[in-house]
């Protein structure tokens, strides 16, 4: 086998180390860009990763869109795989490594039953969507010839659904109170809830309402839910470019006759405001959570793409 | 272009409709506020306000009914509210809606307890999707047939995908109706030709697979809500026709970034083929271009050294306008394409404000863009 080529110099994230990480946070936080950042840093430090998005998330990320990633693993990058998962075509595929008769499959296929099955039972498609999720990360894919990979990071649905998405296994287990479903149901529960192999990591914005909602959802995780929060990132922190002496400077440019100089002043005061706002935000969140709290800059670009988490993904710590 | 006062004007009824973390909660209660100091008798559904908003208002204790915000509230903001108007808000419930439902459709308290102590009806009644768009709904329906207020303004579930909201009464009613589950406890007539020759054989598969455990729990469920359906069915399909009346008017909420406009773009053209009346759109914090002209580092640098005389402190200024600049084409240019989209219809500008908004000031403040015409909101929000 081939020496892997580290190309990562920094800080080793420890907990890059687990098998399976859900990244999640309020919609509009830049999760997505997050949970593709968090892989390109994995694969920079030597793993094999995927990057699992659920389909029909909030909003299906344009990065995802862009490479085209549908219900099949591809390489999205150097060494960064991904898979956008459907509930449906995980079905199918649960069902054919349950049944080993073509015929059988066949005849279940066709009728049209996985359709009916899943929208009279709530829920189903969010566990089999962890059900696919379990079985990438597994030492020994169920899949023929499935590539073995060492870390999956899932771009999980937003807060809300999240929860529920993440709770599905233990709802199964509870109504389904034996059988096959119940059995499955439980042992990816227990996936769920191993903090040693699998963990979290919540992104959020330093604003007023993200920072409320961050606290809530890892008292929630780390209590209800069970699920190790190993991070909160908080993103899109603008750059602290000003003392007190500059501002002061900065301020007499709304005297300037020049109307560009006039808005290259206005322009520095309100980032400057938003910055002070930002740090406030920053310590208020240090203090109401209780897992390691970073910080992630803002990118200026117009919109945010693979070139930009490739940017964020050797800024994370 | 109008202003959202006139957008409103004659309507009963405002749902703002959009992705998460837009700003529709914000713009909501902004909404409510500003029609409420018009002289109209408000009130704003809301699904999670965050906290510091809800302390404002002086809402802690918010719950499932509607409660009025103090008037002197206003007062201490120096709001001028005209007679007759009142705010009113509540924080929607979708447990305790959904609860109320089956009570309300019940034949007597035997079926009603049935369905509430049954066990998948607990793990679902708060998590099913689309309950909690339909339970908003369903409020919202109750509150408008009360006729206690001129206006309801309805700040939608953050769901994953803003159309949920608009076939979540269908969705439901045909949940509850459990057809598709007949299949799996009576495989004949009609079930069985639904699901194809060999249908027996099947579903003997399918219940090797998934346990006939949980199949018998369903059914069990789907019984306990069967007395229920009609009643339910009836409900929804007012519900839905309130969604497409005359006096319902839809608003969309957006952030200025590229795919929080295509969103927009998407779900206004969804509205139009379902016959929904569309108000306007609204795009939240958006970056005002502050001159015409590109702005150059070097050459900004340079000019900017001569006033503030510290060419790194010129230089970082220079480029945190820039900066600021690429942000204000994006927006500048998703927003002539979401015009472009949209037609003649409104759009309204609100501009990134300085501070967050979390309080009747700040609500005040977006106002001041919400109810203005286009012209004065640019001048507001260049300062010109």
């Amino acid at each position: 086998m081939p020496v892997r080529e580290i190309g990562f110099n920094g800080l080793i994230l420890e907990f890059l180390e687990k098998r399976i990480l859900f990244v999640t946070g309020k919609g509009g936080v830049g999760k997505s860009t997050v949970a593709i950042a968090l892989g390109i840093r994995a694969a920079l430090e030597g793993k094999r990763v995927i990057v699992v998005e659920v389909a029909s998330t909030e909003n299906a990320s344009r990065v995802f869109r862009q490479a085209e990633v549908g219900f099949k693993e591809v390489e999205m990058a150097n060494d960064l795989w991904a898979i956008s998962i459907d509930p449906e075509d995980s079905m199918k595929e649960y069902v054919l490594l349950q049944l080993k008769v073509k015929a059988m499959r066949d005849l279940l296929f066709r009728s049209r039953m996985f359709t009916y099955l899943a929208a009279a039972t709530p829920g189903l498609n969010e566990l089999v969507t962890i059900g696919k999720i379990w079985e990438l990360a597994l030492p020994e894919r169920k899949l023929k010839h499935g590539r073995r990979y060492d870390l999956v990071i899932v771009d999980a649905p937003a807060t809300g659904h999240g929860i529920s998405f993440l709770q599905s296994p233990r709802t199964f287990a509870n109504i389904a109170r034996v059988g096959p479903i119940h059995s499955q149901a439980s042992q990816l529960q227990a996936m769920i809830n191993d903090h040693r192999q699998t963990g979290s990591v919540i992104v959020t914005l330093p604003e007023e309402m993200p920072v409320n909602e961050t606290a809530n959802l890892e008292a929630e995780l780390t209590g209800d839910v069970d699920v190790a929060v190993d991070r909160i990132i908080m993103n899109a922190l603008y750059p602290d470019r000003y003392s007190a002496k500059d501002l002061k400077a900065i301020k007499r440019l709304k005297k300037s006759d020049d109307p560009e100089i006039r808005a290259a002043g206005r322009a520095a005061i309100s980032q400057a405001t938003r910055t002070e706002s930002q740090r406030e935000q920053l310590e208020r969140l240090k203090s109401l959570v209780s897992a390691p709290v970073s910080t992630l800059p803002f990118i200026f670009t117009p919109e945010i793409d693979l070139s930009a988490a490739r940017r964020l993904a050797e800024e994370i710590s | 272009m109008p202003s959202i006062g006139d957008i409103l004007e004659g309507n009963r009824i405002c749902i703002c409709a959009g992705s998460g973390g837009v700003g529709k909660t914000t713009t909501s209660a902004a909404i409510a506020l500003g029609m409420a100091a018009r002289g109209h008798k408000v009130c704003v559904l809301t699904i999670d306000p965050a906290k510091r908003l809800a302390d404002s208002l002086g809402l802690e204790e918010l719950g499932n009914e509607a409660s009025r915000v103090d008037p002197a509230l206003f007062a201490e903001q120096g709001i001028e509210v005209e007679s007759g108007g009142e705010l009113w808000a509540m924080m929607l419930d979708a447990k305790e809606t959904f609860d109320a439902l089956v009570a309300r459709h019940a034949e007597d308290a035997a079926a009603r307890d049935r369905v509430l102590n049954n066990r998948i009806y607990q793990q679902i009644s708060g998590a099913l999707a689309g309950s909690q768009e339909y339970m908003a709904m369903e409020k919202l329906f109750e509150l408008h047939s009360e006729g206690r207020f001129d206006l309801l303004v309805l700040d939608t579930p953050p769901s994953r995908n803003a159309l949920d909201f608009l076939d979540a009464p269908t969705r439901l009613t045909q949940f509850i109706e459990g057809k598709s589950l007949q299949i799996f406890i009576k495989p004949t007539g009609f079930a069985a030709k639904v699901a194809g020759r060999g249908a027996g054989v099947v579903i003997s598969v399918l219940k090797r697979i998934v346990g006939f455990d949980l199949l018998a729990d369903l059914s069990e469920f789907f019984t306990a809500f069967s007395g229920m359906i009609d009643g339910f069915q009836d409900r929804a399909h007012r519900v839905s026709d309130l969604l497409s009346d005359d006096q319902t008017c839809f608003v969309i909420v957006t952030g200025s970034q590229g795919d929080s406009v295509e969103e927009a773009v998407f779900f206004h053209s969804k509205l139009i083929e379902n016959g929904m009346h569309f108000g306007g759109a609204i795009v939240n914090r958006v970056r005002y271009r502050l001159t015409t002209k590109i702005p150059k580092v070097k050459a900004l640098t340079k000019s900017l050294e001569s006033e503030l005389e510290d060419a790194d402190l010129a230089h970082e200024v220079a480029k945190n306008f820039c900066e600021y600049d690429v942000l204000a084409l994006r927006d500048e240019r998703s927003i002539k394409a979401l015009r472009e989209s949209l037609g003649d219809e409104p759009v309204i500008r609100v501009p990134y404000l300085d501070t967050d908004v979390h309080d009747i000031a700040g609500l005040n403040q977006i106002n001041e863009y919400l109810f203005a015409d286009e012209a004065s909101r640019i001048d507001l929000a260049t300062g010109s």
